[in-house]
């Protein structure tokens, strides 16, 4: 059997086609030996394992899309069989999606985050579908001794007009298996679309209305076991002794094991092991420096503010000169803290290490990282590592981590059975691998007519190599700017949060903006169209944003949200560029019994082609939620190294009753997409920061906000 | 252990586990039923919401001993072939981004049309307050609420 695999993946399917009972058309889009090699040569860019997408067709015409990248929400597993479909003429009706395992050979970026997916497997996926219509022509044309420029495809079936003859795929499918693999398809004119771009629902939506098992917490292997792990509590100490008796005692435990710094409880169920976890008797001790807590941050921010070890990141012409040479000068400091991602579904993962190889199972947004942090733990080669994603209870870049697979195997690989690893929310929430906490601090140099002349920010990140993206807007504006950056090294540990970085910083660099703009009395959309058309005519050192889309989706904004033309509303601006993608949005402000009220928010994003419309608009909107959300509430504060929240009952999370109106709306422009998963969330808090200012003339530069103004308690 | 039984989607099940497991767990790891979610564990998300005797339930905080004869309703069992007027609401509306929380949103929504069939936004932000959506699809959660309530009879 296992030889028999290897003779390639056409064989393969035709032994899933006669197990399934049909006949099968399987391939990538390089599948067949014969059209691996011409297409190499013909584009030696091309890697064979380069294919990105895999789809087969059964005798009754139901066209089977595997997905790749891992699901967490960001509807990945409906927009990538939707391009595949488009440019196949599926009959969308007849679609059926699965996730396909980690598969390093036949897929490449299996992974979820920096909203890379789409622009990633655009023209992959186009194509993929593109090669199967045209062997199902092909096949069509010969069946019906037709040339085949005559046929087209439509909805599932090939036709030829002339004669009135019609096939479906299904049954076209066995005899376009057997043709060579063309690698000159045409992709479809964008215009002639009919999938791509309408709103089309998630594929997995019957599966969660009606709560069937596809996450990894609901992961279930006859004889496994469950385990639950006492991890230090405070960040900066190690395990020094335990004492496990009472744990051992209890019902169903099977086995308490230490490991690193770790105290696994392993058990039947998960009730008895939180259980039995509670009753551990743990003495941690110190390591290193020292245990952090949210007052020491304060004071490490204030001192590398003045630092003259700053790590310079862009610097044009001569600040010193225009800030000695100014008519005026505008200074702001903005601050964030710590936050957790908060994923719904805690981390989980399934391990079994066998004698043969190792088994895993489970929510992960990189694949391919865990199973490498498992194979260099446990020196295991990665070829015997198998890595099954499930569902993702919610990612937001905590799940780019591996530390919660590799623990699993880690145990797995002690106990010698098959283990789930669950963690409780507090497990979760103290564990580590938060948006770091950050201090910025601008000042701007403008002339007499309010234009800027010099510019400067300072960034401070804890465990941020670079808190910076120095060519961001509005670098390539300003003659005369500085950028650097400093960092405090701390045991607390981070990791990219939606958005990373750039998720605060949007907030303090538009927020400064606005800042600017008062200061110079000019509107603060206009300020922003200058700027780039200052970068535009005379830019200062590289511009790395499209000056032109930037543009359009301010104005597209300005228009939509009646900027400066609606009585009794204060509105705030923000624009960013990130991910690849511009979103501009716009605050509206009402004043209600003399407390602000954040009414409505107005997001005009240009992510290129907009691959589903309903999923896109979701996108945005589940963006500017999580984006307002955290501005408003979102901190985690530290004591001794020990987070000082540990569930929803102390961190607070946005609720439906806090919510403004969103209208989120896509600029049409046809250019090839970028993603969305991300691009929504960093202009938020400023444009609601601007306008809370506007309303009250209270300036908000730290979050969370309801820190800053009891009026927003 | 003592032995449970207990009265799940109008079947008697039995439960071999400790007065004080949560009627989530039970749920969940006893009786194969694994669409209720566990979120916090304190009762602050939601996501484990079902009903008992038609009322929504956090069953993450209900000890399986104390239930007695009640009515457990959990998403397998709001109806028979998914078609409930709030499921058949979350597709039309689409609904779901991760989807983890929402078999929680589904029940608690349910719950709440039975007790207000005709509700208005207010209302609606008002039951739903108590769970947690993390992907904010708090507008079409509010708005599928909406639109099942035009579908309830």
């Amino acid at each position: 059997m296992s030889n028999k695999l290897q003779e390639g993946r056409r064989d393969f399917l035709k032994k899933l086609s006669l197990s399934g009972g049909g006949l099968m058309l399987g391939f990538s889009w390089f599948d067949s030996e014969a059209a691996i090699m011409p297409a190499i040569m013909a584009h030696p860019e091309i890697d064979i394992a380069g294919f990105n997408s895999y789809l087969s067709i059964a005798a009754d015409g139901i066209v089977t899309i595997a997905s790749p990248n891992p699901e967490l929400g960001q509807n990945i597993k409906t927009s990538f069989a939707m391009i595949v479909a488009e440019e196949l003429d599926a009959d969308w009706n007849k679609v059926n999606v699965v996730q396909a395992p980690l598969d390093t050979k036949r897929f490449e970026r299996q992974a979820t985050g920096g909203s890379g997916a789409i622009p990633h497997s655009w023209k992959r996926l186009r194509t993929a579908g593109a090669t199967a219509r045209a062997l199902l022509i092909s096949a069509a044309a010969a069946k019906w001794n037709v040339p085949a420029d005559q046929c087209t495809a439509e909805n599932g079936f090939v036709l030829h007009k002339a004669s009135g003859k019609k096939a479906g795929y299904g049954e076209l499918a066995a005899a376009a298996s057997k043709l060579t693999v063309p690698t000159d398809v045409k992709l479809k004119d964008p215009k002639d679309f009919r999938i791509i771009g309408k709103p089309i629902k998630n594929v997995e939506n019957k599966n969660i209305v009606t709560g069937k098992g596809m996450f990894g917490i609901d992961f279930h292997r006859d004889g496994m076991v469950i385990a639950a792990i006492q991890r230090p509590p405070a960040f900066g100490t190690k395990l020094k002794s335990y004492n496990a008796d009472e744990a051992r005692a209890m019902p169903g435990i099977i086995d308490v094991v230490k490991f690193q710094n770790n105290v696994a409880v392993v058990g039947r169920s998960s009730w008895e092991v939180l259980k039995a976890k509670k009753t551990l008797k743990i003495e941690y001790e110190k390591e290193g420096e020292g245990l952090e807590s949210s007052a020491d941050h304060d004071r490490f921010f204030s001192a590398l503010m003045n630092s003259s070890d700053a790590k310079v990141r862009r610097k044009e012409g001569d600040v010193n000169t225009a800030f000695r040479d100014a008519a005026k000068i505008v200074k702001a400091e903005y601050e964030c803290p710590f936050v957790p991602h908060n994923a719904l579904e805690p981390m989980n993962f399934f391990a079994h290490v066998r004698e043969d190889g190792i088994e895993l199972v489970g929510p992960t947004q990189t694949p391919a990282s865990a199973r490498k942090a498992v194979s260099d733990l446990l020196k295991v080669p990665e070829e015997k590592i198998t890595v099954e994603m499930t569902r993702l209870g919610g990612g937001f870049g905590r799940r780019l981590k591996t530390d919660y697979v590799v623990e699993a195997a880690e145990l797995s690989s002690i106990i010698k059975k098959p283990v789930k690893v669950i963690w409780t929310r507090e497990d979760d929430m103290g564990g580590g691998s938060y948006r770091p906490a950050a201090r910025y601090r601008f000042e701007a140099a403008l002339d007499a007519a309010g234009n800027i002349t010099g510019y400067t920010c300072r960034g401070v990140g804890i465990n941020m190599e670079n808190s910076l993206r120095q060519d961001n807007f509005p670098a390539g504006a300003i003659d005369n700017i500085l950028l650097d950056t400093v960092e405090h090294k701390s045991p607390i540990t981070v990791g990219a949060w939606r958005a990373p970085t750039t998720n605060f910083l949007a907030f303090a660099e538009q927020s400064f903006l606005d800042e600017v703009a008062v200061a110079a009395k000019k509107d603060p959309v206009q300020l922003r169209l200058e700027l780039l058309q200052k970068a535009k005519t005379r830019p200062a050192g590289p511009v790395r944003y499209d000056i032109a889309r930037m543009e359009t989706v301010i104005k597209q904004a300005a228009e939509k949200s009646g900027w400066g033309k609606k009585k009794g509303v204060s509105q705030g601006f923000s624009v960013y560029f990130s991910h690849a993608s511009y979103v501009a949005q716009v605050c509206d402000v009402v004043m209600k019994n003399g407390k602000p009220e954040v009414q409505k928010i107005y997001a005009v994003s240009d992510c290129g082609v907009v691959i589903n419309e309903t999923g896109a608009s979701q996108q945005v909107m589940g963006a500017i939620v999580d984006g307002f959300g955290t501005a408003m509430y979102g901190k985690l504060s530290f004591r001794n190294g020990e987070p000082e929240q540990k569930n929803f009952d102390r961190y607070r999370l946005i609720r439906m009753k806090e919510i403004p109106e969103i209208d989120a709306s896509f600029v049409q422009n046809g250019i090839d997409p970028t993603g969305l998963g991300e691009p929504a969330l960093p202009p938020t808090g400023g444009a609601v920061a601007n306008a809370i200012f506007k309303a009250t003339g209270k300036r908000l530069r730290k979050q969370p906000f309801i820190d800053e103004a009891s009026f927003l308690k | 252990m003592p032995v449970f039984t207990l009265h799940v989607n109008g079947k008697e099940l039995k439960a071999d586990v400790a007065a004080d497991t949560p009627l989530l767990w039970v749920l969940r790891e006893h009786l194969n039923l694994v669409g209720t979610k566990f979120g916090c564990g304190v009762g602050q998300c939601g996501a484990c919401t079902v009903h008992l005797n038609g009322n929504p339930l956090r069953s993450c905080l209900m000890p399986v001993s104390a239930l007695e004869d009640g009515k457990i309703t959990t998403i397998e069992g709001l109806s028979e072939k998914g078609d409930h007027p709030v499921q058949r609401a979350w597709e039309e509306v689409d609904v779901p981004q991760c989807g983890y929380c929402q078999a929680g949103q589904i029940m608690t929504a349910a719950a709440f049309l039975k007790e207000t069939p005709k509700p208005t936004m207010e209302q609606i932000e008002q039951a739903m307050h108590g769970n947690i959506c993390r992907c904010g699809a708090y507008h079409r959660i509010r708005e599928a609420v909406k639109l099942a309530s035009t579908k309830t009879k």
